[in-house]
């Protein structure tokens, strides 16, 4: 027999639908349905997170007026709040969640191809989480250490949570990075060998782009952050000294020697700046289908989109230590870090370039989705432009480890992305429940949002320029500050508690959607993409009924000139419409 | 429409912040103005970009918004326009990098005639050593690390002996003079930052680290702690003033070396104990403390600690703040103690006093008190012995009336006012959380049952 590819043999597939309540909502193995445990989950956590920062923000903005904040605690919520932003709500967000309910339905496959791995995938990020959970109610509390867990401080005395807190942090992480690499190994799979008939690489949705490299970045990057939970976890317990040094704690000598704290920072960096973009990529693909939807124009230089991706995957992984330009690492790497990062600016600046330029000319529907998709251009300019300020290594001098620094990455890879979720949700919702939201309620979600995170984010860079340094329990009174600090201090906060009400807009409408909201058409934007041209509504079991979809074009034919429609879906054959300009080429 | 209008606002916004904003880089001190200068144009820069891209973004919502019967144009590539973008955007990062490139080159090229200073940090205070008449800091070790030597230096180090070496958290620097600070952690990550100065950098416990730069401007300039270290981060605070260079030279000299420190007699308890004699009038001939005469319990009081606060009496630390009455009754009682030996001897007399229990005076709910103490725990100990490595008194078996009278003068900025009371304003910082009156009472309460 001769070799048949692995996403034409459909026939070989027998599909049984799930038929109890159990196998279908709980120990499921459609993407779908994962999915919506990833995104629920990874909601639920960002919502601890989310008061955490209400917690920080009242100490900041009004010091000591609220009896429950004390310095001890306060460390535990910056940490908590950051550790759950970045890892439990972002990335199993775009990932777990728009990972898996997107590639599939965008690439015309049935499911993951792995889908009892995807099942497990969900279900260990799910202990990941009760287990960091629990590391709040445990003797001592959660870690305290900064998000970036630190060492020597993270498991050194003078540190909350020392003793159980930083240990569940660890194990968490490590249990998170098991179900991220069988997740992403899933994906990045899927992507590459269940593709349906005539979706070629470059006739992929950069949706499914972005969530792919984001995935490969993620499969490279974390296990950087596995080892060296792991190795502090034998300096915490059977007290190794990898991240150790001889040290006099609190005028005791704890009897390490010989480690290096610099080496864990480089470990956690070479995480962590992938993990950057492993949020922004997804973002940036999710994005780009919103504006070119909305706009009802093809998304511009889409080629340029793609090799931007790539390009920007590639170059996060030569860029970690502008982290460190002031952490006492032998100042030459300066030099070629801080060149490495202002060069990651070209391919971003592209991508912005072509998001406007695929408005020029647009026709351009401002619905709820696309307020959020040209809210995310706004933030991210902003955002984007301020890492040109940390990333030159001289700027970073006086700037680091200040406001400024929490300003800039908030700005990146808070607001951003999240403006990008809830576009994204706001989008693909019909999709998903079968439901219309309420139009209006999302409309002041996002003005209060939008708006509201601008007047948090931009005066609090000009705390960073006049010296507040991050991670302050309180400033106290200093030579150098005037004391207007402290009334912009107290101005951001309400503008926090504000943005932090008003995602209660956002449940309203969902809520209201699912239990009022009229029912939707199956393709409400008129969108070119697979995931609208499913035979059912909401899509069942299996995606696609008894026929795969075959691919004839590329994701992004809008507006084509003598078609009488102003889309034309993916699988719309090319005598049945005229073919755009396709870069795909055959299968 | 609106949405349009709100961008551009956001835009003419952002800028007019910008202009108006009081808050902006502290006055320069330093040599660093190349830093200013590379921010300046970064900052134009990246704010022509901003305003550029958002006022294209914001027309093409008004121009191209959807009418009825309007169709998008289909354009999926324009080449030429891609690569003019991306060659502009190249040279503008180009015009950003090189001043950072050049600037950070003489970062890390540290002047030959720089003197050296080394800044320690440890949980959560500042201390400083100066490498003497030879020129050469003596050799250090982490493991060295003791109450008599809180430096950790080789006393078998030649290079070391006449090392000076500052026990609290301000240092001195003369002006105009390029210094090298050399920083060194005991125990975890801390960062040595003035604002002022412009430059900063990590302090890394197992190995040295350093930075440079040429103070231009006399006065007192503080040190900030920019890296978490635990708990008390926040409160990490210390100074540096810059002198001119006769009042630097007058300075170091009246330091104290490392073979100075070393070879000083311990305090003689039996002299001390005539002395202590217009102590006994107040605080008894034990040391047990007079509530009636608002004199604490001195007996059991750590040596370090007592002598400290006689010190601060004697050199106008203590004492002085407005509304403290019975400080200022100090200030003139430790005048009858001539010299800092003499404040030795006292002390020693008092080492030998019994450590008697105290009649609780304060009543509180100690649970509540116990939730407040886990604070305090992390320097006074859970045990409130205290720990001379985090310079934290002793709080178990003390007069209660004063440690509340005392929480209550930190909190209202009556002790731990003096610029140079870095331990007391640390203590004024962690008061703070103690929001009520109540609260004092509760902790205390508490730690009578220590």
């Amino acid at each position: 027999m001769s070799y048949v590819a692995f996403a034409d043999r459909d026939h070989e597939h027998e599909h049984h639908d799930p038929d109890t309540f159990i196998t279908k909502y709980i120990w499921s193995q459609d993407h779908k349905v994962i999915a919506i445990q990833y995104g629920l989950t990874a909601i639920f956590v960002g919502l601890i997170a989310l008061g955490l920062s209400a917690m920080m923000r009242l100490q900041l903005g009004f010091p000591n007026d609220f009896h429950f904040i004390n310095p001890e605690n306060y460390y535990q919520f910056i940490t908590m709040h950051g550790m759950i932003m970045v890892i439990y709500l972002l990335t199993a967000l775009f990932l777990g969640g728009f990972g898996n309910y997107l590639i599939p339905l965008m690439c015309g496959s049935r499911d993951m191809v792995f889908p009892y791995m995807n099942m497990l995938s969900y279900w260990a990020y799910l202990l990941s989480v009760i287990v960091l959970v629990i590391s709040f109610f445990v003797p001592g509390g959660s870690t305290g250490a900064g998000w970036t867990l630190y060492p020597p401080q993270a498991i050194s005395a003078g540190t909350p949570g020392v003793d159980l807190g930083i240990l569940l942090m660890l194990v968490s992480l490590a249990i998170f990075i098991v179900a991220f690499t069988m997740g992403g190994l899933n994906y990045v799979t899927t992507v590459l060998q269940a593709r349906c008939k005539g979706m070629t690489l470059m006739r992929m949705p950069l949706s499914v782009w972005g969530i792919f490299i984001a995935t490969i970045l993620g499969l490279l990057a974390f296990p950087a952050l596995l080892v060296s939970a792991i190795m502090m976890l034998f300096d915490k317990t059977l007290h190794t000294s990898f991240f150790m040094p001889a040290i006099s704690s609190m005028g005791v000598d704890p009897g390490y020697t010989g480690g290096s704290p610099i080496l864990f920072q480089h470990l956690f960096w070479f995480f962590g700046h992938p993990e950057v973009y492993i949020v922004a990529l997804p973002a940036f693909g999710l994005v780009s289908d919103l504006l070119s939807t909305h706009a009802r124009k093809n998304i511009f230089g889409y080629r340029m989109m793609v090799w931007a991706i790539i390009a920007i995957g590639g170059l996060s992984f030569i860029v970690w230590a502008h982290h460190m330009y002031v952490s006492g690492m032998n100042p030459y790497f300066g030099f070629f870090f801080a060149t490495t990062t202002l060069i990651i600016a070209v391919p971003t600046a592209i991508k912005v370039y072509n998001w406007v330029l695929t408005l020029w000319e647009g026709n351009i529907h401002l619905r709820v989705p696309m307020l959020f998709a040209i809210g995310f251009i706004f933030t991210f300019i902003h955002g984007g432009l301020t890492g040109l300020f940390l990333g030159n290594v001289t700027i970073d001098l006086p700037l680091s480890d200040t406001y400024f620094v929490v300003a800039h990455f908030h700005m990146v890879m808070g607001v951003s992305p999240v403006l990008v979720v809830f576009g994204a949700i706001y989008h693909w919702w019909p999709k998903i429940t079968g439901k219309m939201y309420n139009e209006t309620l999302g409309k002041w979600h996002f003005w209060m949002t939008f708006l509201g995170t601008y007047a948090i984010y931009l005066p609090m860079h000009y705390l960073g320029f006049a010296g507040v340094p991050r991670r302050y329990f309180a400033m106290g009174n200093t030579d150098f500050l005037p004391a207007s600090a402290q009334d912009l201090n107290a101005a951001i906060t309400i503008s926090a508690l504000f943005v932090a009400a008003a995602q209660l807009l956002f449940f309203i409408n969902m809520i209201w959607s699912l239990v009022k909201g009229p029912k939707s058409d199956p393709n409400p934007w008129h969108a070119t993409t697979l995931e609208w041209q499913t035979p059912d509504h909401p899509p069942k079991h299996g995606n696609w009924g008894h026929h795969l979809p075959e691919v004839h074009r590329w994701a992004y034919d809008y507006s084509v000139p003598g078609y009488k429609d102003d889309f034309i879906p993916q699988n719309v054959p090319a005598d049945k419409a005229p073919a755009g300009r396709d870069h795909g080429g055959a299968h | 429409m609106p949405f349009a209008v709100v961008l551009i606002l956001l835009v003419v916004g952002s800028i007019l912040f910008h202009f108006l904003s009081p808050w902006t880089f502290t006055e320069l001190a330093s040599n660093w103005g190349m830093v200013d200068l590379t921010v300046d144009i970064t900052l134009y820069v990246t704010g022509f970009v901003f305003v550029v891209v958002n006022l294209f973004m914001a027309y093409c919502v008004i121009r191209f918004r959807h009418k009825k019967d309007a169709r998008a144009a289909y354009e999926p590539e324009n080449k030429k326009l891609e690569y003019w973008l991306t060659g502009i955007t190249a040279v503008g990062v180009a015009l950003m990098l090189t001043p950072g490139l050049f600037v950070w080159a003489k970062f890390v090229d540290v002047p030959e005639d720089a003197h050296v200073v080394e800044a320690i940090g440890q949980q959560w205070h500042w201390t400083y050593r100066y490498p003497g008449v030879d020129g050469k800091l003596g050799e250090v070790d982490a493991e060295r690390i003791s109450a008599d030597n809180p430096f950790g230096i080789d006393p078998e180090d030649p290079h070391g002996q006449d090392d000076v070496i500052v026990y609290n958290p301000e240092a001195h620097i003369p002006v105009d003079r390029p210094v090298k600070f050399l920083l060194r952690s005991k125990d975890v990550l801390h960062n040595f930052t003035v604002a002022q100065f412009r430059v900063k950098m990590d302090l890394v416990p197992g190995m040295n680290t350093f930075m440079w730069l040429t103070p231009t401007v006399p006065g007192r300039f503080e040190v900030l702690c920019e890296e978490l270290c635990g708990i008390g981060h926040f409160a990490m605070r210390g100074a540096v003033v810059v002198d001119e260079a006769a009042d630097f030279d007058r300075w170091l000299a009246q330091q104290t070396t490392f073979s100075e420190q070393s070879a000083r007699a311990a305090g003689n308890a039996t002299i001390g104990a005539a002395q202590y004699a217009v102590c006994a009038a107040c605080h008894g001939s034990q040391g047990e403390g007079n509530a009636a005469l608002n004199a604490p319990k001195l007996a059991g009081q750590p040596a370090w600690y007592l002598k400290r606060q006689v010190m601060s009496y004697k050199t106008g630390l203590r004492g002085v703040g407005p509304g403290d009455t019975y400080g200022q009754q100090m200030v003139g009682m430790v005048a009858t103690l001539p010299d800092e030996a003499s404040v030795d001897n006292v002390v020693a007399h008092i080492q030998t006093l019994p450590d008697n229990a105290t009649v609780t005076t304060i009543d509180g709910d100690i649970a509540r008190g116990q939730k407040l103490y886990t604070v305090c725990a992390y320097c006074h100990g859970g045990d409130g012995m205290g720990r001379q490595a985090l310079n934290a008194p002793r709080l178990s078996g003390s007069s209660d009336w004063y440690l509340a009278r005392q929480l209550r003068h930190f909190k209202e900025g009556v002790r731990g006012a003096h610029p140079k009371d870095y331990y007391g304003y640390q203590m004024g910082l962690l008061s703070q959380t103690l929001q009520d009156e109540q609260a004092v009472d509760d902790i205390v309460a508490y730690i009578n049952t220590l």
